[in-house]
């Protein structure tokens, strides 16, 4: 009988390292190590890292509460195991998909991700122009809606105004208040 | 720096192809040398598994960016490992010359 498909588990980018290994005391080089899966340690980053409850963390990660308590739960086993029997720890494999920011460009419209996040996007790598707005997280390009723009508003003193594609809300003033501009929550 | 773009026949004048894994050619066009050659997908009648294979071909090919009217789920976690960018093209009347051309201008 088949095993019943474990649905898939999203991250947000991958771990910054590969594992961890004891060191000083008794070490026995010959244990196997722990494998950390990649949604485990997402599991562990987005509740104990980001602080997020555990119903927040299964919206981020796509997956069920229950399930997301099952990842964490298994993820702080294996931790322990690998704390007080002093083995390896590998983080890798599991079921798991990225997320991936898309972008538009205001020029030629095409729509474009960056598979090298360390590195900021300049330019459209189509037309190379400058004029460019994110539309959205992992949302198929298909979905995507016309008016991307939105309103950006001061979360200090509730002014709003139009979003200026090109120019993000984070890094612009209030000219009432001052306070940096944030912006407003699609309604859904 | 090398692009690679779905194409719907073997010309200049031909225009994308909106499927990525199921396109009928592959132009891969090198942006230093202008270089331009036409690849036949042999993926184009499978049945399955055709984007994977398609991502195969066009790695094997360098390429650092990918040019076509949208990607499926299975092969975005790949081209994500591959570091290749996608860019989907939303006019699908677009000739490749013209595609070209708009990576030409700086």
């Amino acid at each position: 009988m088949n095993r019943r498909r474990k649905c898939l588990r999203k991250l947000l980018e991958p771990p910054k390292i590969k594992g961890f290994s004891p060191f000083g005391g008794e070490i026995n080089e010959n244990a196997e190590p722990i494998n950390l899966l990649f949604e485990e340690y997402e599991a562990l980053k987005l509740c104990d890292y980001d602080l997020l409850t555990h119903f927040q963390a299964s919206v981020e990660m796509n997956v069920s509460r229950p399930t997301f308590t099952r990842i964490y739960s298994s993820t702080r086993k294996k931790l322990a195991k690998a704390f007080v029997e002093g083995r390896r720890l590998n983080i890798e494999g599991g079921k798991v998909y990225f997320d991936t920011i898309w972008y538009q460009c205001g020029t030629c419209h095409s729509q474009f991700n960056n598979p090298k996040m360390e590195i900021p996007i300049s330019n459209c790598p189509l037309c190379n122009s400058q004029q460019f707005v994110i539309v959205g997280v992992d949302a198929k390009p298909d979905d995507v809606k016309s008016d991307t723009a939105g309103i950006c508003m001061c979360p200090k003193c509730g002014f709003e105004q139009p979003h200026e594609i090109g120019s993000p809300c984070m890094e612009r003033n209030c000219p009432k208040c001052n306070a940096l501009m944030r912006r407003k929550p699609r309604e859904n | 720096m090398r692009v690679a773009i779905t194409s719907t026949g073997n010309n200049l004048d031909s225009t994308l192809d909106p499927r990525f894994g199921r396109c009928a050619f592959f132009v891969i066009y090198d942006t230093d040398t202008k270089a331009i050659e036409f690849i036949p997908n042999p993926n184009k009648e499978a049945t399955e598994g055709a984007g994977p294979a398609s991502v195969q071909l066009v790695a094997a090919k360098d390429v650092s960016k990918i040019i076509s009217g949208e990607f499926g789920m299975k092969i975005k976690s790949l081209l994500d490992s591959l570091q290749i960018q996608m860019i989907a093209i939303k006019e699908p009347d677009k000739t490749i010359n013209a595609i070209i051309a708009m990576l030409e201008t700086k």
